[in-house]
C-alpha cells in the first residue's frame, strides 16, 4: 500500500531513463532537421545574391546577401497582387460558403430521428466511392455551366467536400447532446432556429476546424487554376508558382513595364533564381505563420475523421 | 438501401425545414458527382467537343482496345497500385514509431514543438514541393550536382529529372516528407488519450516499456489505424497528382516509372485532347477502383466486422 502511494506522488512515475530520453530527443531532432532543411534552403536562396548562385549554385552558405530578389519582386509585382487578390477572395469567399453548406447538411444528417437520414448520408458517401473522374467534370464545367476562366470555377466544383461533411457531422453528435435538441424542439423551436441559435454556437470548435481545413485547401489548391484558367487576372498564387517553376518568364510576360523596350530590357536584366525564391517564400508564409496558432484545431479535425459513427 | 423506405417512413410536415437545409447539398452532388458519372458514356464515344455528348457517335468499345493494347494500361496500372502500396507501408510504419517516441519524451514543450515542425510539410502544396526538390535537383544550379562534383562522386552534371533509378525512391521519400508528419500527430492524439491506469497497472505488474508499447498501447492504436488503412486502401487506384506531375516537372523520360492513371488521364485530355480515350481510363480507374474499395470492405467485415466502412 504505500509503495502504491509513492509510486503516484514520484513526478518521473513510468518515465524512460535519462539516456534514453537523450536518445529519442536526437534521433526526434534530426527528423525535424531533416524537414525544415529543405525550407531553410529555399529562404536562404532567396537572400543570395545571383552572382553568388551562379557561382556556388544554391548553396546554404552564399558569399554575398542581398534583399534584390524581394526587391524586384515588389516593382514587377502586378502579377503577384493581382495572384494574392484574387487567392484571397477566392479562400475568404469559398471557406464561408463551403461552411454555410456544409453545416446545415451536417446538421440534418445528425437528426437521429429524421425518416430519410440515411437515404442522405448514402447519397452522400456513395460519391466517394464511385465518381465521373476528370474528364466528365471538365467536359461539365466547360461546355455545359461555362464557368471555366471565372471565378465560379474556384467556388462551385469544391463548395462541398464528403469527408468533412462526415466530419461536421461526427463533431455535432458528439458534441451535442441529443437532450438538448429535444428541449429546443419542445419548446417550439423549429429546425431553422435550433440550427442557428444552438448548433452554430455550441459548435465553434467544429467549425473552425472545417475551416481550417478548407482555408489550406484553397489556398494550396493549383490545380484548378491550372487546368481552367487562361485570364491572367484569376490565376491563383499556387497557379502562379507551378507557371514560374516551369518558365521564370512568366512573371515578367504579365509585368506592366514589358509594355516599352525599356521595361523589356529592364525585365531581361532581372535576377531569375532568387526571384524564383523570393516568390516562393511569400506564397507560403501566410499560411506558415498562421497554421501554429490553429494547430489545436487542426489536432481536433484529424481525430473525429477517424471516428466511426 | 431502398428497403430502408417502409411505409412508416413518409414526409412529415415538420421535418420541411430538413429537405430546405439539405438541399444545396442535393442539387451540389446531383450536378457535380451524379450528372458526371452519365458522362463517362464519352467513353464510349469517338467524342467531338462542338456535338457534346448528344451529338458524338458511339464507336463501342475503341476507345478502350486504344487503351490496353499498347502497355499504357499496365505501366500505369503498376505504378498507380505499388506506389500506393509502398506508400501507406512505409508512411504507417514511421508514423507509429515517431508517435511512439515522441509519446515518451520527458519535455512536453519539446515534443510540442517537434509535432509542429513535422505537420509543417502537410501545408505546402506540390507547386511549393517542387520548387523546393527543384533547388536540390537543378542541373545548373542544384545542390546535388554541385556536391557530388566536389566530392569527386561525379565527373559532370547529370539532369536528375531523366535519371529513371532516382525516381522511385526518391517519391517515396518526398511523400512520406510530406505527409508522414500528419499521421504521426494523429496517432499521438490517440496515444494521450489512452487512459494512464493501464499503464500504472502494467508498471505494477512489472512491464517495461516495449512491453508496454506492444500490449497496450499498439493495441489501442488499432481501431484509428484501421480507419486511416481503409480510407487510404479505397484511394489505392488514384495516384497523387501533384506528387507525379508537377513534382517530377511532367519529364517525358522517365514516365515508365513516374507516370499514375490520374497523370495519364490528364495528359491524354490536354495535350492529346483525346477526350474518349482519356475518359475510357477514367471509366477504368472508377470501376477497379470501385471493386476494389467493396472486396477490400468485405476483407475487413470477415477480419474484424466493427473496423469496416459499410
Amino acid at each position: 500500500m504505500a509503495k502504491q502511494k509513492n509510486l503516484y506522488r514520484d513526478h518521473h512515475f513510468n518515465q524512460i531513463k535519462t539516456g534514453w530520453n537523450v536518445v529519442f530527443s536526437i534521433i526526434l531532432c534530426l527528423i525535424s532537421l531533416l524537414m525544415l532543411i529543405p525550407l531553410v534552403l529555399i529562404v536562404v536562396v532567396s537572400f543570395s545574391s545571383e552572382a553568388s548562385i551562379a557561382l556556388n549554385g544554391f548553396s546554404f552558405f552564399p558569399t554575398e546577401w542581398t534583399l534584390v530578389g524581394y526587391k524586384y519582386l515588389a516593382k514587377m509585382g502586378d502579377q503577384i497582387l493581382v495572384s494574392y487578390r484574387i487567392t484571397i477572395i477566392i479562400t475568404i469567399l469559398g471557406t464561408l460558403m463551403s461552411l454555410f453548406v456544409m453545416t446545415m447538411y451536417a446538421y440534418v444528417l445528425a437528426q437521429k430521428n429524421f425518416v430519410f437520414r440515411k437515404f442522405f448520408m448514402w447519397i452522400l458517401f456513395f460519391t466517394m466511392l464511385f465518381s465521373g473522374g476528370l474528364v466528365p467534370s471538365y467536359i461539365m464545367n466547360v461546355r455545359y455551366l461555362h464557368i471555366n476562366d471565372s471565378i465560379w470555377i474556384f467556388l462551385l466544383p469544391s463548395l462541398v467536400s464528403v469527408y468533412n461533411v462526415i466530419i461536421l457531422r461526427t463533431f455535432i453528435l458528439t458534441t451535442i447532446p441529443d437532450t438538448l435538441f429535444e428541449a429546443a424542439r419542445i419548446d417550439g423551436a423549429g429546425h431553422f432556429r435550433v440550427y442557428v441559435s444552438i448548433v452554430l454556437p455550441l459548435f465553434k470548435a467544429g467549425i473552425a476546424t472545417i475551416a481550417l481545413f478548407n482555408v489550406v485547401s484553397r489556398w494550396n489548391d493549383w490545380f484548378t487554376g491550372m487546368l481552367y484558367i487562361k485570364k491572367a487576372s484569376l490565376i491563383p498564387l499556387q497557379t502562379m508558382l507551378k507557371n514560374i517553376q516551369d518558365n521564370i518568364d512568366f512573371l515578367k510576360q504579365n509585368a506592366e513595364v514589358a509594355g516599352t523596350p525599356d521595361g523589356i530590357a529592364f525585365l531581361n536584366s532581372l535576377p531569375d533564381q532568387n526571384l524564383r525564391m523570393a516568390c516562393t517564400i511569400i506564397v507560403i508564409v501566410p499560411i506558415l505563420c498562421a497554421y501554429p496558432f490553429f494547430q489545436r484545431y487542426f489536432v481536433q479535425g484529424l481525430t473525429m475523421g477517424s471516428v466511426k459513427e | 438501401m431502398l428497403k430502408t423506405l417502409t411505409p412508416k417512413k413518409r414526409f412529415r410536415r415538420e421535418d420541411l425545414p430538413l429537405y430546405i437545409m439539405a438541399l444545396p447539398t442535393v442539387v451540389w452532388l446531383v450536378i457535380f458527382c451524379y450528372l458526371p458519372i452519365f458522362g463517362l458514356v464519352m467513353a464510349f464515344q469517338d467524342l467531338n467537343i462542338t456535338k457534346g455528348i448528344w451529338g458524338s457517335p458511339f464507336v463501342g468499345l475503341k476507345n478502350f482496345q486504344f487503351l490496353f493494347v499498347s502497355t499504357d494500361a499496365w505501366v500505369i496500372t503498376r505504378n498507380t497500385v505499388c506506389y500506393n502500396l509502398v506508400f501507406i507501408a512505409v508512411n504507417l510504419i514511421l508514423a507509429v514509431l515517431m508517435s511512439l517516441l515522441l509519446s515518451e519524451l520527458r519535455s512536453r514543450m519539446m515534443a510540442k514543438t517537434l509535432q509542429t515542425i513535422y505537420m509543417l510539410p502537410h501545408f505546402l502544396s506540390w507547386a511549393v514541393v517542387a520548387i523546393v526538390l527543384g533547388a536540390f535537383l537543378d542541373y545548373d544550379y542544384g545542390i546535388v550536382n554541385r556536391v557530388m562534383i566536389n566530392l569527386g562522386r561525379q565527373t559532370t552534371k547529370l539532369d536528375w529529372y531523366q535519371q529513371r533509378s532516382l525516381w522511385p525512391g526518391l517519391l517515396v521519400g518526398i511523400n512520406a516528407w510530406k505527409n508522414v508528419g500528419y499521421s504521426t500527430v494523429l496517432y499521438l492524439a490517440v496515444i494521450s488519450g489512452i487512459s494512464q491506469d493501464y499503464y500504472e497497472a502494467a508498471v505494477l505488474d512489472g512491464a517495461n516499456k516495449l512491453q508496454q508499447a506492444w500490449y497496450i498501447t499498439i493495441p489501442h492504436m488499432r481501431l484509428v489505424i484501421g480507419v486511416s488503412l481503409i480510407l487510404s486502401m479505397g484511394n489505392i487506384f488514384r495516384g497523387d497528382f501533384g506528387l507525379f506531375y508537377v513534382v517530377t516537372k511532367n519529364s517525358g523520360r522517365i514516365y515508365a516509372v513516374t507516370d499514375v492513371i490520374d497523370t495519364y488521364i490528364y495528359r491524354a485530355l490536354t495535350s492529346l485532347s483525346n477526350v474518349g480515350m482519356s475518359t475510357a481510363a477514367g471509366l477504368y480507374q472508377s470501376v477497379v477502383g470501385f471493386v476494389l474499395v467493396l472486396f477490400f470492405n468485405w476483407v475487413v467485415t470477415k477480419i474484424d466486422a466493427d473496423s469496416a466502412m459499410f
